[in-house]
């Protein structure tokens, strides 16, 4: 049976490989043994870019990087004046590969319902770029690198990294592809960050800007959240000081126990309410145990275990701590409008009811900010039950508001189908 | 001409191409309780405004943005204080102050952050709403005041002689008003006395501080 399948190597973090197998009768996927290899940026599909080797990037901590590895993925075609390219920014445990299987899991690109030829992100007429962020586990320098001082990998030796880091990194790659301007930035919640530091670090280079289910700031509560999150990795004795990469034996219970708490942020009580509600799996009756009598548990255990597969515990650790860092005002005297004066980039801001991680009051400060010093601002709140996740999911009303903006912005730009 | 354009020209009230034709091209406006954008879109691309939005409804805001308009939604009573002092040449409110609870603060956030403000509104003293309420005894419904009494989103019933004299206690200047009468005839006005009130069905005033 195996001897009909092409093998497919992928890259099981930090330090196993794995062998996909894809069955050429029906293109099913399928995982199977793992073996303990050194993690080999190269074998991962997509760009790798090496920076910094002559001349280190100085981060916001103060500490110096380079060289540094900069790995980022494209869809569709660059056109002769480099003018319709759209930037990308991921999220927390998002990743470069947003319209194609996971090189890792096989499951389809986080934003394939977006990003795509003849989708709202047309890439038939879009050149779309996505950068691994910095500190990220999918071929970007991070903390499960080789440190060349030492010759192990970092650990919790990487320097702390921001997302204004994260964004003067993608400047880098958007420079080295040679586009003095971005057509658009858009992002979700992280990327909804990074989007926002874009527009107010480097108006001159974004057009237009869509910041999706994000803030200035992280507030206190998504704070909290992240704490709890790496309480649970570093309760976790393999963590280990977050040296464990030589043992193949990763902090997953830690790790695992993180994403479930995340995880409940994603969603609403009422989209829980609606898909579980106090239904029971696979069983008639309650079996006074600490079993996963309840479908959320199971599901939000799914959610944990399926989670470690692709992600690297460190670095979970280092982008929470850069969203919890994240605060625009902060950067700009501590009055967020400033961030933005005499900005020339055209702002659409989408937010959703059920989003209580980054909820709409979050979106509208950012819009009032934007109006006080007169901007040119689209805001929108759509209406969904699906929490924050609502951004990576079937949002038909956000789809369709999205490509108006883009095809208005578009035209405004020179690269429409009107221009 | 795109099906959009079409759409948009039947869609059109007289007032809001009243309005248009009074806009500067390429001037900076913000139309607030823009709807469904109708008047700004015919802003945007066909006098090159660099034009903007608010509307309250989320459904407005939507098909606005949809359609590549700068619309946000918010309300014309807390949010037009966000704005910088003279960030439009032009601030529109187009049928929208009947509605409005705080009119004299909203007249001044207008002025504050516009050159210039214009409102269109429909006149409780047309002869017509005048009969409604004389002969037949019934609160007046016409096209210009369409809803029942019960489900009317407007809370101030003013006319043209009781607009033009809150004007004047403010010590507002009146720039321009364009009359229209029931037959959709339209007329510049430069004073405004009994018969112009009487034969008004709806008016758009242009207004500073000067």
């Amino acid at each position: 049976m195996a001897t009909a399948h092409k093998n497919i190597f992928v890259r099981h973090w930090p330090t196993t490989l794995k062998i996909m197998t894809t069955n050429p009768n029906d293109g099913a996927r399928r995982t199977g043994e793992s073996i303990a290899v050194e993690p080999a940026v190269a074998d991962l599909p997509g760009h790798h870019l090496v920076l910094g080797a002559d001349n280190p990037m100085r981060l916001v901590s103060g500490q110096l990087l380079g060289p540094f590895t900069v790995s980022y993925q494209t869809y569709g075609k660059l056109n002769a004046d480099k003018s319709n390219a759209i930037l990308v920014c991921h999220a927390l445990t998002g990743d470069q590969y947003v319209a194609e299987p996971h090189p890792v899991t096989g499951r389809p690109g986080w934003w394939e319902r977006l990003v795509g030829p003849g989708l709202t992100v047309d890439t038939d007429k879009y050149f779309v770029i996505c950068v691994n962020v910095l500190a990220g586990c999918m071929g970007s320098a991070g903390p499960k690198d080789i440190d060349p001082k030492t010759g192990r990998p970092f650990g919790l030796n990487f320097p702390l990294i921001t997302i204004t880091d994260m964004v003067a990194a993608q400047k880098l790659v958007v420079e080295h592809i040679g586009i003095t301007k971005l057509f658009a930035v858009i992002g979700g919640s992280m990327g909804a960050m990074q989007t926002l530091e874009w527009a107010a670090r480097y108006p001159e280079m974004v057009f237009c800007a869509i910041p999706i289910a994000g803030a200035a700031r992280h507030s206190a509560q998504n704070i909290a959240f992240h704490e709890v999150g790496r309480q649970a990795i570093m309760a976790d004795p393999k963590w280990a000081g977050g040296d464990y990469y030589a043992e193949s034996d990763p902090p997953e219970r830690g790790l695992a126990v993180a994403r479930m708490a995340a995880h409940i942020t994603y969603l609403s009580d009422s989209a829980l309410h609606t898909k579980f509600g106090r239904n029971l799996q696979d069983r008639q009756a309650i079996t006074f145990g600490f079993d996963a009598d309840f479908q959320i548990e199971s599901y939000l255990r799914h959610q944990g275990r399926s989670f470690v597969e692709r992600f690297d515990a460190n670095s979970y650790l280092y982008i929470t701590r850069a969203m919890d860092y994240f605060d625009l005002a902060a950067e700009h005297g501590d009055n967020l409008p400033t961030a933005f004066e005499k900005s020339p980039v055209r702002f659409c801001l989408i937010s959703f009811t059920s989003d209580w991680l980054f909820p709409t009051s979050e979106s509208r400060r950012i819009v009032h900010a934007l109006n006080a010093v007169a901007a040119s601002v689209s805001f929108v709140e759509i209406e969904t039950e699906s929490g924050h996740d609502a951004f990576l999911l079937d949002e038909p009303e956000f789809f369709r508001i999205l490509a108006g903006f883009l095809r208005g912005a578009a035209d405004q730009f020179g690269i429409g189908d009107n221009a | 001409m795109t099906p959009t354009e079409t759409n948009n020209a039947a869609r059109i009230r007289v007032d809001q191409k009243l309005i248009a034709e009074m806009i500067a091209p390429g001037s900076r406006v913000l139309d607030v309780g823009c709807g469904d954008g109708v008047l700004l879109d015919l802003l945007v691309h066909e006098r090159q405004v660099d034009g903007r939005g608010i509307e309250l409804s989320q459904e407005g805001v939507n098909g606005c943005v949809s359609r590549g308009l700068a619309v946000v939604q918010g309300d014309a009573q807390t949010d037009l204080h966000n704005y910088p002092n003279d960030a439009f040449d032009y601030v529109i409110l187009s049928q929208t102050l009947p509605a409005i609870f705080d009119v004299k603060g909203v007249l001044d956030e207008m002025l504050r952050i516009g050159r210039c403000a214009v409102v269109s509104f429909p006149n409780f003293g047309h002869w017509r709403v005048r009969a409604d309420l004389l002969l037949q005894g019934r609160s007046p419904t016409s096209e210009s005041l369409p809803y029942a009494w019960y489900e009317s989103p407007n809370i101030r019933f003013f006319t043209l002689t009781d607009f033009a004299d809150l004007l004047a206690e403010q010590g507002l200047t009146i720039e321009r008003v364009v009359t229209i009468d029931g037959n959709g005839k339209t007329r510049t006005r430069s004073k405004i006395g009994y018969w112009t009130n009487l034969l008004t069905e709806q008016a758009v005033f242009v207004i500073s501080r000067k």
